[in-house]
């Protein structure tokens, strides 16, 4: 449904009188099945949201190509538009427009009949449950509600592709469980849908495959169970005073460690059998120990061993 | 056809916005009555005329094009609030054309500044000001014109600063010479030489002539059609150029 190779592009951002160029997004690969949830990850600034808006014809691609819903990108944007909706980030309505007349609008902007568009708004409303709100102003609506609107609004032309930016950013933990059902529904009458995300919990939940991007460029892809197998046996996250974390590091420079401020994580084959050993490795050592925990790989782990830091710092 | 469909789309959502707002008809009489009463008044010694209907028939086209000009060019920091919300990125991920998110826009502001004109040619009739119906209706088609013009360069512009506070100095340091050389005010019949020399650089100097000879009842006058056809080229061009950062505008 989505096909796109050595898809690139640079900005120049200008510093003082310097010029420097920046390359934003330096050739992503990517093959999303059609009904899939994809999940696209990475923290600010890898070139997600330039990626998105290129395959949104917001901004011209400075190379490689792209195929979506069945439609070249480079040399026909007008009939990507046709078939594919896109809800960006920041929300797309308008404080003193009702929701039907924003959805009107839209589906009427996109070709349709009046009548047709009256009745699309209406259905959409019902699916997403906005009916009741749905001839009061926008700046009187929810965040989840405001938030509801801009999806109806991404998907009234029934495309084939939704691209979400972000779609429960901000958004209460309610909200957020009630917009992954949405997420799911749109998957189930028939659409593919292109996630960008910051929750790995919500990768793992949701989509059905993910890609990681990181400086510009994919660094891992595949479904996040694969992801997280790819990352063999257990972890082990050792809780240790600030002062600890040194010496602690260089008792157990035997296994795959990552250092942090207030811990240690460890890379092990099997955590039952590894953690006895841990503990008498430290004692030796004398240092102090906080708390030990052992745990299967998380995506987040997957993200660390992937781009070399944690996607909650970056 | 589909730039005609699109854009009336655009202008019928852009209108209705509007009068759900009616105080900006409040607003842009207001000023432009207090002129009259004011300021106008004035005018018969200072321009060395018999009657006040002449000296009307002076100021009301300069006040006129003063309101297209500014109307026109201060129609951008709606456009940014747009922005700012996401409705004109929305508008863009559709096939709507591009030019009409433009027109649709800009046709808007040339409507409700030619109510805005005749709301202020009835009330200057009160002070005895005639003209004729035709000259008026040419007279408005300047207006029209005008306020197209200065309105999409505008929304270019908006579009390619992006903020309020780039925008509002800009506006103002063009808005500013152009008002003082063009005669708008004041006729520049009395100014020295060189100032009439650079006003003639300055397209609206050429508008405003044109309209007042329009209010004198003089359709003969080459100002006339000289003003129209250099406010049609400027239109043009302006919406044509605006309409491209429409297309291709980054956030």
């Amino acid at each position: 449904m989505i096909e796109t190779r050595g898809l690139r592009k640079s900005f120049t951002s200008r510093q003082g009188r310097e010029k420097k160029k920046v390359e934003a997004v330096r050739g992503v690969d990517l093959d999303v099945a059609e009904g899939e949830i994809f999940g696209f990850l990475g923290p600010n600034g890898a070139g997600k949201t330039t990626t998105l808006r290129m395959l949104a014809t917001l901004i011209e691609p400075d190379g490689g190509s792209a195929t979506i819903a069945g439609a070249d990108l480079l040399k026909d944007p007008g009939e990507v538009r046709r078939r594919i909706g896109y809800v960006a980030q920041g929300g797309s309505t308008w404080d003193d427009s009702t929701a039907r007349e924003e959805l009107v609008l839209q589906a009427r902007l996109y070709g349709i009949g009046k009548a047709a568009a009256h009745k699309r708004a209406q259905a959409v409303l019902d699916g997403f449950q906005l009916s009741e709100y749905a001839d009061r102003k926008c700046k009187t609506y929810s965040g989840g509600q405001r938030r509801r609107v801009d999806i109806a609004l991404g998907i009234i032309h029934e495309p084939k592709v939704v691209f979400l930016d972000e779609p429960t950013t901000g958004l209460d933990p309610q909200s957020r469980a009630h917009m992954w059902e949405e997420v799911r529904r749109l998957r189930a009458e028939g659409m593919t849908v292109f996630i960008t995300t910051h929750y790995l919990d919500e990768a793992d939940a949701l989509c059905d495959r993910i890609s990681i991007m990181d400086n510009g460029a994919i660094v891992a892809s595949g479904t996040p169970a694969e992801l997280k197998r790819e990352i063999s046996g257990d972890v082990v996250r050792v809780g240790l005073a600030m002062d600890a974390v040194a010496p602690a590091a260089s008792a157990l420079s035997a296994y795959k460690i990552e250092t942090y401020d207030d811990s240690v994580r460890l890379y092990v084959e099997d955590g039952a059998v590894a953690i006895p050993q841990i503990l008498r490795a430290l004692d030796a050592a004398g240092v102090p120990l906080g708390t030990i925990e052992l745990h299967r790989p998380s995506l987040d782990d997957v993200f660390l061993t992937k781009t070399g830091r944690s996607l909650r710092e970056s | 056809m589909k730039l005609l469909r699109d854009t009336s789309l655009i202008f019928q959502r852009q209108a209705k916005l509007l009068l759900q707002n009616p105080v900006w008809i409040l607003v842009g009489v207001f000023q432009p009555v207090m002129y009259l009463l004011l300021f106008a008044p004035l005018l018969k010694p200072a321009l060395q005329v018999q009657t006040n209907a002449e000296a009307y028939e002076i100021f009301v086209p300069g006040l006129l094009v003063l309101l297209a000009i500014f109307g026109g060019l201060f129609q951008g920091f709606g456009l940014i609030a747009e922005l700012r919300a996401g409705v004109i990125e929305r508008s863009r991920v559709t096939p709507v054309s591009r030019l009409a998110l433009l027109l649709g826009r800009s046709l808007r502001d040339v409507v409700s500044l030619i109510a805005q004109a005749v709301i202020i040619t009835l009330l200057a009739l009160l002070f005895d000001l005639r003209v004729f119906l035709g000259n008026l209706l040419l007279a408005y088609l300047m207006l029209a014109l005008i306020s197209l013009m200065t309105s999409a360069l505008s929304y270019g512009i908006a579009l390619l600063v992006k903020s309020e506070d780039a925008l509002a100095p800009l506006m103002n340091t063009v808005a500013q010479p152009v008002l003082l050389l063009s005669g708008i005010l004041l006729p520049l019949t009395h100014a020295p030489g060189w100032l009439q020399g650079v006003a003639n650089w300055n397209p609206f100097s050429w508008a405003v002539n044109g309209t007042r000879a329009l209010f004198r009842g003089d359709l003969g006058a080459p100002e006339v059609w000289q003003g129209l056809l250099i406010m049609a080229v400027l239109a043009v061009a302006a919406v044509l150029w605006a309409a491209r950062e429409f297309a291709r505008s980054v956030r």
